[in-house]
């Protein structure tokens, strides 16, 4: 057995240079920051393939074939009962090991595109320390040995990505965006908490080893009826769920993601579109056993995920900002990974949709970090962010045109580009499950290529802008980590995946399912036609359709207008009618009941200090009247 | 004599020292010096307490000093701590600490001024240390009435108004809590023999079930009063608004706690059974005042308001976590005391400084302050991310703790109440959240605030200290924790055998 205590410090090292440029990078030049923040990155990416290496092929497998899943660190942080107690560690599985090697290596990339792109920018060293937090608690996340490690460094990506969406903090959109943000995935957190109360109530344990093991408490315990008809278990399960829909931006809870855009673009590539966005999807896949074992809360999962995927697919074909039309469409994709999950079964082929999501999710990393640095390299040589403000972009920025294309390519699902089979193994597993949802899934997929080639046509192609200032390529920091993640998008997905990660870790062979593939490549080239017919060259073609799906264009271009909805229940509702009031009773019925107290008190007493009023005759009146009242009262007792 | 005396003997030195003084300047000195060495001292106290538990002392009480004060009524100075109250001795340490950088700038009276913060701090020192109730309650009205004086004379906004009511409705409680201990010792000695004050003589016998339930209201409800039980809790955001800071530090964070605390070892502790039968009628007292508390500071535009209603959440979260009777609970109860201590003391002492440079307390009247003042505001950050439970930092540990400990009750009335608690975290993250976006970031709405300047060298003194407080309990809580929850073995052993006489 190989030893892995090394792991520890793929953890160590973004937290030390967290604390270092967090206290000191004051006294350090701004670019010294930034490379020393990448160089730790460099160090971390290297140590994660080099696990990765080891975990997949040098590690002896169990004596069933299947990847190993151990403790590579393991110690006590809190004891709780005597039962329960947290614990921080790592824990490896081929699903956490495929998460190392996303995240460090798209937190390096956007580390290294970030020491070009946000040269200049006040505040550079608490970029790079804020990076260097989130790098850390992303992959505390999903190293997580027990449930409450994840829910521990869950709420602390949640804070990561609270200060860097309000980065400008001047700014008074990005300070609103960063609030929502944190405040929704608070709420969602609430379920999750509570899922997870229940959840350990009922099984005794935190313990990812033990719950999803084969002989798990989580089986047994917790499946009498409790509420609505579903089990304790079901329930705890969905409550779960909710954290993760709520990180995820599943709908109704995603209204955070698209603000989510204001802070800077290498953080949205790397945050709200390649890492922490998916950590839902990585909880439920983590949980996976136990999902499966409740099949009322994986059908939650799945029709959530469905949904959320032809709604936002909808709405990003609307929207102008380029960011929030990347925005909607990772919405849209993690939706599809949820979809995968909610329909995967376990075991072998059994296991198809489980093994498709998390191929896709790996895919997905890389063109959709693509699609944001590339954004970012746009914004910052036009410096708008509307796509409408753009055009003919191609031939002033010829490489991040040549690798804007390749991700639109591989979103859209075109052979042999990465998101083509990933796509292809959920539609066949999806298939397999419901036809409905298998053609929700495919139209999802046209107008994924419509809409992400029609930001293609906008940007590159379209009208003739005219530019202030001639837009010139980004420099080498920022175009490197776009040529590097090109690559990936054009590779990753021929890696066999299935070789390696499947929901019960045992490798299974997948196969082309070429009668899925053929229709859901014709569907992806009909998006695109449509595309390039409207967009190619400037034209009213697009207007005309706009106006003549009348209603339901206008409500997706206002994003439905659920925003609307939560800034009514929230700011009318709940500051009105609860905050307001209860601010009032407190002033008024509770502390006024005290005030009235003292007045009585005072009152009485007032009254009262009359008799002490000093005066001889007064003193005798009352005297002689009090004792010829007293003699009466003698009086009246003696004769009865 | 035990070295336990020392935590009443630095304080009374420090004051006679200041007395002694002839400028300001050395007043000053002589109450850092005199609250330096009580923070040594405490911190010495907490390694030799763990020494010793580690080396397998398990006595109840160590450090044990007994003497005899009035032998008549069998009144004894009987001190001696578990690690409960060497927690709290640690809290109160730190936040004195660091009240007296807080208050350098005080320019009326400073002599009379640290003299009453000292005497303050002393009493609730003793209060801690106390074995004796007798003992206990003197120092607890020792820590309660300089706080009149203190909000009276240094005090801002409508202070005698406020300083009148804080110390009405604290004494209020005192006259309930001074019934409830004279029945107590009218009822220790059931089988005869000298009554006695004796806290852990008291709680070795059995006092009857009707004694018992015609007590437990006096002693939880008087200390509830100072723990920010609802609805006795209004004097807490007219006090701490009308406060200098150094006493809103004190107050909110550590003479809150003698509530807690008292509900704790003496209410809970010593009448088991009727705390038991009538938890309940507290515990919905507890959990509207969580959820309240929070939903008041929501609405808030003054900092001090904002922070003391979330203070009388935080303080009702303690009550709730005590009335769910589970270890789990009572630990998680202890650390959020010790956890709300220290972070309200860093707000109080941040709006403090703040105040000081603006002269406001306005949240709208502020606005960009991070650009100004980037010390003080990032202090301020951390201290509402630790006020919302973000891991890390204490309140997270303390949060935790409690709602786990509180959910493995398994009834549906402990269930709800948990749950309404546990929704409490929400509304912290958007009061807190409201805040920091209102107050912080932005832009710079008074162009006369350009010109504030950051902390100053005593500024940051103070709020390092107490953020190294909570950090050092969020990151490493398993010593705490672990030395609070073996303190809170004879309470369970009372509490489990309470159980089955009533079913």
């Amino acid at each position: 057995m190989i030893d892995f205590s090394f792991t520890a410090l793929i953890l160590l090292i973004p937290l030390f240079m967290f604390v270092v440029l967090g206290l000191f990078g004051n006294r350090f030049k701004p670019l010294v920051s930034g490379i020393a923040g990448t160089t730790g990155l460099f160090v971390m990416w290297v140590l994660s393939l080099i696990t990765a290496y080891m975990y997949f092929f040098v590690l002896e497998k169990a004596v069933d074939g299947t990847f190993q899943k151990f403790l590579a660190v393991n110690m006590r942080w809190l004891t709780l009962t005597d039962k329960l107690h947290i614990d921080m560690g790592v824990l490896l599985d081929p699903i956490s090991v495929m998460m190392l090697i996303v995240i460090t290596t798209v937190s390096f990339m956007a580390n290294l595109y970030s020491i070009g792109y946000m040269k200049g920018e006040k505040g550079y060293m608490r970029f790079f320390s804020f990076l260097s937090l989130f790098s850390f608690s992303m992959l505390g996340l999903v190293v997580a040995t027990n449930i409450f490690q994840m829910y521990i460094f869950w709420e602390l990506v949640g804070v990561s990505s609270y200060l860097l969406i309000g980065f400008y903090y001047t700014k008074d959109a990005a300070v609103a965006a960063s609030k929502k943000a944190f405040i929704v995935t608070r709420f969602a957190d609430l379920g999750f908490l509570i899922g997870i109360l229940m959840l350990s109530y009922l099984t005794g344990t935190f313990d990812f080893i033990t719950l999803t093991g084969p002989d798990s408490p989580a089986f047994t315990s917790g499946q009498g009826v409790w509420f609505l008809g579903l089990s304790t278990m079901t329930w705890s399960m969905i409550f779960i769920f909710m954290g993760g829909a709520g990180k995820s931006a599943m709908f109704p809870l995603h209204i955070w993601l698209p603000d989510a855009m204001e802070g800077p673009t290498p953080v949205s590539a790397l945050i709200h579109a390649a890492t922490m966005v998916v950590a839902g999807v990585y909880l439920v896949a983590r949980l996976f056993p136990i999902y499966v074992s409740t099949p009322v809360a994986l059908d939650v999962v799945m029709y959530v995920g469905a949904f959320s995927s032809i709604f936002a697919a909808i709405i990003a074909c609307t929207q102008y900002d380029i960011k929030r039309v990347l925005a909607y469409s990772t919405m849209s994709q993690i939706g599809m990974m949820m979809f995968a999950l909610g329909i995967s079964g376990y075991g072998g082929h059994e296991g198809l949709g489980y093994m498709a999501s998390m191929f896709h999710l790996f895919n997905h990393a890389f063109f959709k970090a693509l699609l944001f640095l590339g954004a970012g390299a746009i914004i910052h040589s036009v410096h708008t962010n509307y796509m409408n403000e753009m055009g003919g972009l191609w031939k002033h920025l010829p490489i991040t045109h040549i690798t804007f294309l390749i991700a639109c390519l591989a979103i859209a699902g075109i052979p042999p580009l990465s998101g083509f089979f990933s796509k292809d193994e959920i539609l066949a597993a999806g298939l397999e499950k419901s036809t409905f949802l298998y053609l929700v899934m495919m139209i999802v997929s046209g107008l994924t290529a419509f809409y992400m080639f029609r930001l293609y046509f906008s940007i590159f192609w379209g009208k003739q802008t005219q530019y202030e200032h001639t837009p010139h390529e980004a420099p080498k920091t920022m175009t490197i980590p776009l040529l590097f993640l090109a690559v990936g998008a054009l590779l990753t997905g021929l890696i066999p995946f299935s070789n390696f990660v499947t929901s019960d870790r045992l490798p299974f062979v997948a196969h082309l399912e070429i009668w899925v593939a053929i229709p859901a490549v014709l569907i992806a080239l009909v998006g695109m036609v449509i595309a390039t017919l409207f967009y190619r060259k400037e034209n009213n073609l697009p207007e005309k359709v706009f106006l003549a799906l009348g209603g339901f264009s206008k409500a997706a271009y206002h994003k439905f207008y659920i925003d609307e909805l939560y800034l009514f229940i929230t700011k009318k509702i709940i500051f009105n009618y609860i905050s307001r009031p209860i601010a009032w009773f407190d002033r008024h019925i509770v502390d006024g009941t005290m005030n009235g107290i003292s007045f009585v008190t005072n009152e009485i007493s007032f009254r009262i200090r009359k008799f002490q009023s000093g005066q001889l005759q007064q003193y005798a009146l009352v005297f002689v009247s009090g004792a010829l009242f007293l003699a009466l009262i003698f009086i009246y007792l003696w004769t009865n | 004599m035990s070295f336990l005396t020392l935590f009443i003997i630095i304080p009374l030195l420090t004051i006679v020292g200041i007395l002694l003084c002839k400028n300001h300047l050395q007043v000053k000195w002589v109450a850092v010096v005199g609250m330096s060495l009580q923070l040594i001292t405490a911190i010495v106290l907490i390694l030799v307490f763990l020494a010793e538990r580690r080396a397998g002392n398990m006595a109840e009480v160590l450090f044990v000093q007994d003497n005899i004060w009035y032998e008549t009524l069998n009144i004894h100075f009987y001190i001696g701590v578990d690690g409960v109250s060497v927690a709290m001795i640690g809290l109160t340490a730190l936040v004195v600490f660091a009240g007296i950088f807080a208050s350098w700038d005080i320019v009326d009276l400073p002599r009379e001024f640290f003299t009453s913060l000292i005497l303050l701090a002393s009493g609730v020192f003793g209060f801690f240390i106390s074995l004796d109730l007798f003992t206990m309650f003197l120092f607890y009205e020792l820590a309660v009435i300089p706080m009149y004086l203190l909000i009276g004379i240094w005090g801002s906004g409508p202070r005698h108004y406020s300083a009148m009511k804080l110390t009405l409705m604290l004494m209020g409680g005192s006259a309930l809590i001074l019934l409830g201990m004279v029945g107590l010792y009218v009822n220790s000695a059931p089988g005869g023999g000298p009554l006695t004050f004796n806290l852990i003589q008291i709680s070795k016998i059995h006092i009857s079930i009707e004694s018992q339930r015609f007590l437990f209201p006096f002693l939880f409800v008087g200390f509830g009063v100072l723990g920010a039980l609802f609805p006795f809790h209004t004097w807490s955001p007219d006090g701490h608004a009308s406060a200098p800071t150094a006493v809103s530090m004190l107050h909110a964070g550590v003479l809150m706690k003698l509530g807690g605390y008292g509900c704790y070892r003496v209410a809970v502790f010593l009448l088991p059974e009727a705390a038991h039968q009538m938890g309940w009628i507290f515990l919905i007292l507890a959990t509207i005042g969580v959820i309240y508390g929070a939903f008041g500071a929501l609405w808030q535009k003054d900092l001090k308001y904002i922070n003391a209603y979330s203070s009388v959440s935080h303080c009702s979260l303690v009550l709730f976590a005590i009335l769910m009777f589970n270890q789990t609970a009572l630990t998680g109860a202890i650390i959020q005391m010790i956890s709300h201590g220290i972070m309200t003391a860093l707000f109080f002492a941040l709006i403090g400084m703040i105040y000081g440079r603006t002269h406001t307390r306005y949240i709208n009247e502020m606005g960009g302050l991070m650009k100004v003042m980037p010390f003080l505001a990032v202090a301020y950050v951390i201290a509402g991310l630790a006020s919302l439970g973000l891991p890390g930092f204490s309140g997270f540990v303390a949060e935790m703790t409690i709602f786990v400990g509180a959910f493995q009750n398994a009834d549906v009335f402990h269930r709800v109440c948990t749950i309404i608690a546990a929704s409490s975290i929400v509304v912290t993250a958007v009061y807190i959240l409201r805040v920091i976006g209102i107050l912080l970031l932005g832009k710079i709405r008074n162009p006369a605030y350009e010109l504030i300047t950051d902390a100053k060298w005593h500024d940051k003194i103070s709020v390092v200290a107490l953020i190294f407080g909570i950090t050092l309990i969020g990151l490493a809580p398993l010593w705490l924790s672990d030395m609070i929850s073996q303190g809170l073995g004879p309470i369970m052993q009372k509490l489990l055998a309470a159980a089955p006489i009533l079913n």
